[in-house]
């Protein structure tokens, strides 16, 4: 465990899961949390679970992302409140 | 309103940071997970289940059931997205 | 969904892209007991593949490649292959999902045996997870008001 590497990744983890929460359009949304997951899993290898890592990169990354971007366009591009 | 959320959120975040004073330190040996199945499974998995790869044989051999559940749980989420959503014609 | 604006940048990199991450979903399935990965994550590889075609072409497309009703009966098989290995267990006299004492009908030693049946639960897993991301996509991406079955 590199501890620098390990606040950088974490700074980023907050700061896109901030973003990603206040963004008023949801597609933008939907990939800052692709980018999120993807941070995570980066995360989860560097701690050395790298079959954590790979779940989260092919899950969180991967199909979650296009389930989001794929339901988008069945509602509205941006939020409401 | 938002301020009372804010202040909620915080109470909370402190409530688990305070949480995890109490665990043990990343990769500590002597800590309870790694002192009683870890080493068996590590030690065993070779000669038993010929998989190299722990987390498999954990997962598919030695939690089987577990899995089974897992995989149910995926087949039960599709099945009910067909029947609520699908229109049959 | 909406309809389909055609694009030739898109479709020439889906379809030069498509083979490769299918490809790569099975080695994920395959080669879980040596590397990580294993039935659930090549699993959902192979189902972003199906995704990516939906996305990139329209519905018909991916429908005429992969049927509904085949990939209504994949989401079952996977779960059957689960339980048919261990009610296999259980018939050759051993407990439910010990998969050791396959050693009697296949030819390895127990501890191979084990590694094979593991094998065999990870496929039914890759199975399931597959065909059930592709019908949740297809059945909220479209409000469940796709057409039938082509032709």
């Amino acid at each position: 465990m590199i501890w620098q590497l390990d606040i950088m990744f974490l700074v980023l983890v907050v700061i896109s899961a901030i973003a990603s929460v206040n963004v008023k359009d949801l597609l933008s949304s939907a990939i800052l949390l692709g980018a999120y997951s993807f941070l995570m899993c980066l995360l989860w290898i560097e701690m050395g679970a790298v079959d954590v890592a790979f779940t989260e990169a092919a899950v969180g990354a991967g199909i979650s992302t296009a389930f989001f971007i794929g339901f988008i366009f069945q509602t509205t591009r941006r939020t409401k409140d | 309103m938002k301020f009372f959320a804010f202040i909620v959120v915080l109470f909370t975040g402190a409530l688990l940071i305070y949480g995890t004073v109490d665990m043990p330190d990343w990769g500590d040996p002597g800590s309870a997970p790694n002192s009683h199945v870890s080493p068996r499974y590590i030690e065993k998995t070779l000669e038993e289940t010929a998989t190299p790869n722990a987390v498999t044989s954990v997962l598919a051999d030695y939690r089987g059931y577990d899995t089974l559940g897992e995989t149910t749980v995926i087949f039960t989420a599709g099945v009910v997205c067909i029947m609520l959503l699908r229109r049959f014609r | 969904m909406k309809e389909r604006y055609p694009d030739v940048t898109i479709e020439t990199v889906c379809r030069l892209l498509i083979p490769p991450i299918q490809l790569f979903g099975l080695y994920v399935i395959a080669h879980g007991h040596y590397s990580p990965g294993g039935g659930f994550q090549g699993g959902c590889i192979l189902g972003a593949s199906f995704i990516m075609m939906f996305i990139a072409y329209d519905i018909g497309e991916v429908k005429r490649r992969m049927r509904e009703k085949l990939n209504t009966i994949l989401c079952a098989t996977g779960v059957l292959i689960y339980a048919g290995i261990g009610i296999l267990c259980l018939v050759l006299g051993a407990n439910y999902l010990d998969y050791g004492i396959l050693h009697q009908i296949l030819p390895a030693y127990p501890a191979k045996a084990r590694a094979l049946g593991t094998f065999g639960i990870e496929i039914g897993v890759g199975i399931t997870v597959m065909s059930v991301m592709i019908s949740i996509f297809l059945n909220i991406g479209t409000a469940g008001e796709h057409e039938g079955e082509p032709e």
